[in-house]
């Protein structure tokens, strides 16, 4: 018994093929999350190459065909090689079979095998870096795309090949959740986690393949001229545009949907208070991938659609805040007279709350017909997607990430220094976006190297607090691999945050390569503070 | 039944019983045939697009297809899809020797599928009826509409995407037959068949869309 506590999935089996070949979810989302991690770096890293062009008008440092290929490289890459993936494929393979008591996901093989086809796709991504690059966006809009001759072959593929990675996490999720929880978890004692990871591999495997398809399309009009997509052959680059959009709107709940869920377990967590209106966040999860399917238009408001057809998707665009707005509100009122603790995890789930509601109200304005002809393809654009999808999953995804970090690898980072990266991300990313948003109201176009010197005052200021932002969230991650040295082993009981679901109270931390030694008994609801007193170990 | 001595070899450790695993293969293949129909969903919606575009053009051209062969490989299909059937009822019945003869008599329907398919291409080859740029044909039938080469880069993505299926479905059919002849798959344990049965049904369901949408309307 004593030799079996000692092992944990993280030292047994050992050998770096236990790691290659290995069936163990954990493992798997360990391999994620580095993949995942190197790119978040690269995208960074050309992030910040953009700025630094930005900080003055006219080209101080790269040419605008080296400009071009950076903000594609870094859309696509922080896109579909770290967001998509980061959540479901790291957290969500650690953590969902641990939630339900399960021994590993219903498909450990495809599990594998979703991983490998993810680094394939990053293969391709990496030849069309090293080739020379792509200049399109990562939109990839015909007809520039079927006529750019930069590298949109390769790269197109490699989304192609990821699709497949994505879809099967999606499926692999999906009967793992149905199926494989132990008895008496039923569908609301589930943590919300799993709700939001069911809403995601929902809208994965139902969105993805659209996507496909385009991307094979797109690449046969390159090869064959099908005249599908190219205006030239008779074709419609419009459709073009509702085919990509009808994947990846969608694609943005995939993206959000699990930083919700993150959101919704630190906050319960570290209030020490039971979640305020279970009910209410499992089911906007739901609503919102489901209109998350009807709103593809309002990409387009600008391209060629019918006026009653603008009316309908920004009306319908509208019905998205009500959904997310009954989660913020719950999360709200989750904090309200609890017991709020200002740790690493419950710092960023705060900065959170406050950038995810700019950017979905910002959201709003967008999806209004008027103003957006007005903000179409303006910095307002770039500020408000960034406000969710940096502000909203990466700051999500950071938090995740700490609160889960004591119990993936068994040691606790410094605090400290976490608490004050995670205000140095908090400042850094409020000063280089918001004022991208006054750039936009301005008028400064998006995608441009170069811009007229009225722009030049908020462009510098941007940079300046660009820095800042990288520089954070660079210690911020350094601070978590120092944990990892040496004679830093949490005890292997610990229960740092005093966590009531069952990968905090069931198992060691690290967790057993099996998850659990013997199967859990439910003893409570994952959110029962006001009945169960589970102490956090950690203290300051 | 749990893991003890008296689990059977085929359940997989993380599985509680056998009910578990079959369930939950079947539920993970139900979600993959959403996903193939939204794939070929994609394709469909490109085929309404440019038929409401060109509708002159598409009924001028539809009438190039060979009706006959179309017409032959649906019933091929169709054949297949049932013989697969009782595949799988045979070795529910514990009769392994008759399933072995419906999934060959499958595989060997699947490859006439594919033949026939090869015969029609290769005249279109001939005659330059190809997809896009390639597109050479200019018959008295065709030459005074617009764009011929959409429909038949529609029809060889979209039937060649079918046939791709086709050839995939073989290859797992192909192993089926492997497998059940050596007795890894029997009356008590046939899930990758019923599953792969399911996936060769989709097969034939889309070919049912494919023939009158491409050969007769």
């Amino acid at each position: 018994m004593a030799e079996n506590q000692k092992q944990n999935y993280l030292t047994h089996p050992k050998g770096i093929m236990s790691w290659l070949l290995t069936l163990d979810h954990k493992r798997i989302g360990l391999m994620y999350l580095f993949g995942g991690i190197a790119f978040f770096f690269l995208g960074g890293v050309l992030a910040l190459g953009m700025r630094l062009e930005l900080a003055a008008p006219g080209n101080d440092f790269v040419s605008n065909e080296t400009y071009n290929n950076m903000y594609t490289l870094h859309g696509a890459i922080m896109i579909f090689l770290f967001i998509i993936p980061a959540i479901p494929g790291a957290l969500g393979n650690i953590l969902l079979p641990l939630m339900l008591g399960a021994k590993d996901v219903a498909f450990p093989r495809l599990n594998l095998a979703s991983f490998y086809i993810y680094t394939v796709g990053a293969l391709f991504v990496m030849y069309t870096i090293i080739s020379g690059g792509v200049d399109t966006g990562w939109t990839f809009y015909t007809p520039y795309s079927t006529t750019s001759t930069s590298n949109v072959i390769p790269m197109t593929m490699g989304i192609f090949v990821i699709g497949f990675s994505s879809i099967l996490t999606g499926l692999n999720f999906i009967a793992t959740i149905h199926k494989m929880r132990i008895p008496g978890l039923t569908w609301y004692k589930l943590p919300l986690f799993v709700w939001a990871l069911y809403g995601t591999s929902l809208v994965q495997i139902t969105a993805t393949p659209v996507i496909a398809i385009t991307m094979v399309l797109l690449i046969l009009e390159r090869l064959l001229g099908i005249g599908i997509f190219d205006p030239a052959l008779g074709g419609d680059p419009v459709l073009y545009q509702h085919f990509f959009w009808f994947y990846s709107h969608p694609a943005v709940y995939i993206m959000i949907l699990p930083a919700f869920g993150i959101i919704s377990e630190i906050i319960p967590v570290h209030s020490r208070k039971k979640v305020w209106g279970y009910k209410f966040i499992a089911f906007s999860t739901l609503s919102i991938a489901f209109i998350g399917f009807l709103v593809w238009g309002h990409h387009m408001f600008t391209s060629g659609q019918s006026v009653f057809s603008q009316i309908v998707f920004s009306f319908i665009t509208y019905f998205v805040g009500i959904p997310t707005g009954v989660k913020i509100f719950s999360w709200m009122l989750t904090m309200y007279k609890g017991q709020v603790s200002f740790t690493p995890p419950m710092l960023y789930a705060l900065s959170f709350l406050f950038l995810f509601t700019i950017g979905g109200l910002t959201g709003i304005f967008l999806g209004a017909v008027a103003l957006d002809i007005h903000l179409h393809d303006t910095y307002f654009v770039v500020a408000h997607f960034h406000y969710v999808m940096q502000g909203g999953t990466i700051i999500a995804f950071l938090g995740g990430l700490h609160h889960w970090w004591p119990k993936s690898m068994g040691t606790m980072y410094n605090q400290t220094v976490a608490n004050i990266c995670c205000l140095g991300v908090f400042l850094g990313f409020n000063g280089t976006f918001f004022p991208q948003f006054l750039l936009g109201l301005r008028g400064m176009p998006r995608r441009y190297a170069t811009y007229d010197q009225q722009y030049a005052e908020l462009h510098n200021y941007s940079s300046f607090w660009s820095g800042i932002l990288g520089l954070s969230i660079f210690i911020a991650i350094m601070n978590l691999m120092w944990s990892l040295r040496k004679n830093n082993k949490l005890d292997p009981g610990s229960n740092p945050w005093g966590g009531m679901t069952l990968e905090w109270t069931h198992t060691t931390s690290p967790p057993h390569p099996h998850n659990f030694e013997e199967e859990p008994v439910l003893e409570h609801g994952p959110y029962d503070y006001d009945k169960v007193i589970v102490e956090p170990t950690f203290k300051k | 039944m749990s893991h003890d001595n008296s689990s059977p070899n085929f359940l997989q450790h993380h599985f509680h019983d056998v009910d578990q695993q079959y369930e939950t293969a079947k539920l993970g293949m139900w979600a993959f045939i959403l996903t193939e129909v939204l794939t070929f969903g994609g394709l469909f919606v490109a085929y309404v697009v440019y038929r409401s575009w060109y509708p002159e053009m598409f009924v001028g051209a539809n009438l190039l297809l060979d009706v006959n062969k179309g017409l032959l490989n649906t019933i091929v299909l169709i054949t297949s899809s049932l013989t697969m059937v009782l595949a799988v009822w045979a070795i529910q019945k514990k009769n392994q020797k008759l399933s072995l003869f419906m999934l060959i008599a499958t595989f060997l329907f699947a490859f006439m599928f594919l033949g026939i398919k090869y015969l029609e291409y290769s005249h279109k080859f001939e005659v330059g009826q190809l997809p896009g740029e390639y597109y050479s044909y200019m018959g008295p039938e065709i030459s005074h509409l617009n764009n011929p080469h959409i429909f038949f880069s529609i029809y060889f993505i979209m039937t060649g995407l079918h046939g791709l299926h086709v050839a995939i479905g073989m290859g797992l059919i192909a192993w089926l037959i492997y497998a059940t002849a050596k007795g890894n798959l029997n009356s008590e344990y046939y899930t990758p068949m019923e599953m792969i049965g399911i996936f060769w049904h989709l097969v034939d369901l889309i070919w049912i869309y494919l023939f009158p949408l491409f050969y007769l309307i």
